[in-house]
């Protein structure tokens, strides 16, 4: 038997990044209490790690810009199937989320008029990012960790929630284990909203933080919340390739943004063959095909990677304007960015894919679960434009926080069944055991996203990555550390691995079903794009299987429609 | 691991805490990669030679403050520190003006009590959408570049051997952040002046040299907040001025 402590609140948040504190601020301005868990201290949530800028058609640089190019540019970029209705609340609230930060403190770049400052970035028709830098994510995230340290929310760092617990149906409760201690937290609230980001790292090389695990994918899923557009994998274009220790660190867009050109190793501007109007800022799908491409067909440098030129800007405009970028590649690479290219790859940097939520309420096929950030899906679609994640954090945030606070009006507290929190202490507890390192086995699981679940696909690797996976699920049972609860990272090692299975299981089975090329997802057997794939594909728990279906992307009616570029397919 | 290199290895002690709160420094062998960074060679003994070693990492880009530790007596982050710019022997151990919550794990959350403290961003009225001048944005930029790693706090002398009531540059830098904030209406040198303790610094400039992110902590932030403090507490004109009235 076990102990455990008990804490209580309206709301319970799972993840402290920008769509969980955003959440907060909403659901405290409604009068509920709140407890906000999240894996890392405060203020480390993978939000910090966002360079660009915020997506929100303010028009402060491009005076044409508004929320209908925004919403079309969205929707296009995300090849058609994204949710529109997502991509209309993105685009009409995004502004005024913005100014709204600002008012809780955040500081952009301005215009010599004092405007925001809004810069250029890969698929937005106009200039659209908000930005302080490179550093945006930054500015984020410390803004609303003040806002929230200054109101009554509990925050609970350095916990790792284990399991989400139900009663009628409906949730009631999660367990936690806080690291610092080793104790067992049992949270009980009215609603829960999982923000917990997404699963990066799942694949070898990826700009995501330690974090990014898929936890919270998988405590919906086994609580049988159904997960959407799992196939939609982003790879950013440029990631770091050298050295070893940072291989998959982000390298801004931004650089892009401002003038940054792609070469390959014979010098030619290869952007310009691949896509001759956009060039290096198309969507980020058509430039990390390209990249591949080039490095595929010989044309790479010594480390595997293109090069990104941003060195004829000058000194200066450099220092000014990517401070964050320069100091990145000069300290570990030992590269002068003002005076050098700098070597990139592509690298995974995002799930469009995630929790299936409802666009109106972020409310997900479970009742009292809600989800907004990266961890949840629909948005974005087969593709994402580069800022529109941080609007998405604060748009859908609020919107969870606030659709969370009133949906429990009149509800009771329920109580999790001791058996099943007993059950749960004992599962984690049982990985303190002689058996099989859990950091070999990830490493195993890593290779096999990394070599067949890539930039581009096929049936084959697919099918042989599905039967790898079911393996390495099977010996995962058998790993072990020693040592014990109190901040035990080979535990958590244990605890994630199964999280992460659950993340590549439906990545690789959502990917094996799409017969199609869509977005971030490329097969070289079904190359082209086809109509009969304008679907959603959903995966939920069905025992020790996995069951999936297909849901029909909705028409987007008239009065919308004319925003958004028609659908072309090539054989029609 | 590559082989081709004859397996190159490098000695790497780590500092690990008993159950009984003492504690000692474990030598570990660590295979050596190109570029490698302090942080790598902790992580591959965490994950390779023992799982239970406790370490806080998050981003490994110099992003997050997370693997603030003390890397031959220097406040550094592990993630930023290259293995071939230490000459000798290399010993990593947790920041020690915290307490420790295991191995290389100190327990900052003390940190996180003190920012409540400080008064918080309080705007001016003004027209919405706000105007304002990129000049004043560089001005506050310098202290939000903060990336709240705690090493200033953790080689503070005053915090180190005396653990008065002074809050610590971090704190200072982010009450500064707020005070040269356009928009902003409080004079937190007020707070600083007394809960803050500023008083206690004799800016022996400590903590801008440890700063990975390059900011001047002292010459801008404390300097700065404590001649406001001054002119506003210890000013003789504006005494007299205050006694007429």
């Amino acid at each position: 038997m076990g102990d455990f402590k008990e804490h209580e609140s309206d709301l319970l948040i799972v993840g402290a990044g920008g769509a969980g504190m955003r959440a907060a601020i909403s659901a405290l301005g409604m009068g509920r209490s709140v407890n906000i868990v999240s894996k890392s201290l405060i203020g480390k949530a993978h939000t910090v790690m966002a360079e660009g800028g915020i997506a929100a058609s303010i028009g402060d640089v491009d005076r044409s810009d508004n929320w209908t190019v925004h919403f079309g540019d969205t929707v296009v970029e995300g090849v058609y199937i994204g949710n529109w209705r997502m991509a209309e609340i993105l685009a009409k609230q995004a502004p005024e989320r913005v100014y709204e930060l600002e008012r809780f403190g955040a500081v952009f770049d301005r215009t010599p008029e004092g405007k925001i400052m809004q810069r250029a970035f890969g698929g937005h028709t106009y200039r659209r990012l908000c930005h302080v830098g490179d550093k945006t994510g930054l500015e984020i995230i410390r803004t609303l960790e003040d806002k929230v340290l200054h109101t009554d929310a509990k925050m609970f760092d350095e916990v790792y929630i284990t399991r989400l617990f139900l009663r009628e149906g409906r949730f009631c409760g999660a367990l936690g284990l806080e690291m610092r201690t080793g104790e067992f937290l049992l949270f009980k609230a009215k609603a829960l909203i999982i923000a917990t980001g997404g699963c990066g790292r799942v694949y070898k090389v990826t700009s995501n933080s330690w974090e990014s695990t898929g936890d919270g994918l998988a405590l919906a899923y086994n609580a049988g919340a159904e997960l959407m557009d799992m196939e939609m994998i982003q790879f950013h274009p440029t990631g770091m390739v050298w050295p070893p220790g940072v291989k998959g660190l982000l390298v801004t867009e931004s650089i892009r943004g401002e003038g940054g050109i792609l070469l390959n190793s014979k010098h030619e501007r290869f952007m310009l063959r691949y896509s001759p109007e956009k060039k290096e800022l198309d969507a980020r799908d058509v430039v990390a095909r390209a990249t591949y491409y080039e490095i595929k067909a010989g044309r790479g440098g010594p480390h595997g990677g293109v090069y990104l030129d941003i060195s004829h800007k000058g000194r200066d405009f450099i220092l000014r304007k990517l401070p964050g970028m320069y100091s990145q590649f000069k300290e570990f690479a030992g590269v002068d960015i003002t005076k050098e290219a700098m070597e990139v790859a592509p690298t995974v940097h995002y799930q469009m894919g995630g929790i299936r939520v409802d666009p109106y309420t972020c409310a997900t096929s479970v009742s009292g679960i809600f989800s907004a950030g990266e961890v949840a899906s629909g948005l974005h679609g087969a593709n994402r434009l580069g800022g529109n994640s941080l609007a998405d954090i604060l748009v859908f945030g609020k919107l969870a926080g606030e659709v969370a606070s009133r949906w429990m009006e009149g509800k009771d507290t329920l109580e999790p069944e001791d058996s099943e929190i007993e059950r749960e202490m004992d599962r984690v507890r049982g990985f303190i055991r002689k058996g099989g390192n859990p950091y070999d086995l990830i490493d195993e699981l890593t290779s096999v996203m990394q070599d067949r679940l890539g930039i581009v696909r096929n049936g084959d690797d697919m099918r042989k990555a599905i039967e790898l996976i079911k393996d390495i699920k099977r010996r995962s049972e058998e790993v072990g550390v020693s040592g014990g609860l109190k901040y035990n990272h080979g535990l958590l090692g244990c605890l994630e691995l199964q999280n992460m299975i659950v993340a590549c299981e439906t990545i690789s089975v959502s990917a094996n079903i799409r017969e199609e090329s869509r977005g971030a997802h490329t097969r070289s057997d079904f190359p082209k794009r086809r109509r009969e794939w304008k679907v959603n594909i959903v995966c939920r728990k069905d025992g020790e299987d996995i069951s999936t279906r297909l849901i029909k992307v909705e028409e987007i009616p008239e009065e919308f429609a004319r925003y958004v570029k028609p659908e072309v397919y090539e054989d029609e | 691991m590559s082989e081709e290199s004859g397996k190159r290895v490098i000695n790497i002690s780590i500092y690990r805490t008993d159950e009984n709160g003492g504690g000692g420094y474990k030598d570990y062998e660590v295979p050596i990669q190109e570029g490698m960074v302090v942080l790598d060679a902790v992580r591959y003994v965490q994950e390779h030679i023992d799982t239970t070693l406790a370490i806080r990492w998050n981003c490994k880009a110099a992003r997050c403050g997370s693997c603030a530790a003390e890397i031959n007596n220097m406040p550094k982050l592990m993630c930023k520190t290259r293995i071939d710019t230490i000459k000798g022997k290399i010993r990593v151990a947790p920041m020690s003006a915290f307490n420790s919550v295991a191995d290389l794990v100190a327990d900052v959350s003390e940190n996180y009590l003190i920012n409540r403290q400080i008064p918080e961003f309080s705007p001016r009225e003004a027209e919405i959408p706000w105007k304002i001048k990129q000049i004043d944005v560089e001005r506050t930029k310098e202290f939000r570049k903060c990336i709240e790693c705690f090493l200033c706090q953790d080689v503070c002398h005053v915090i180190r051997d005396h653990k008065a009531d002074y809050v610590g540059p971090r704190h200072v830098v982010k009450a500064a952040s707020l005070d040269m904030h356009p928009m902003d209406t409080v004079d937190r040198s007020e707070f600083l002046n007394n809960e803050g303790g500023i008083g206690y610094c004799n800016v022996t400039k400590c903590c801008q040299e440890v700063c990975p992110e390059g900011i001047k902590i002292t010459d801008n932030a404390i300097i700065q907040e404590k001649e406001r403090a001054a002119d506003r507490f210890y000013d003789p004109l504006l005494w007299r001025r205050e006694k007429k009235r």
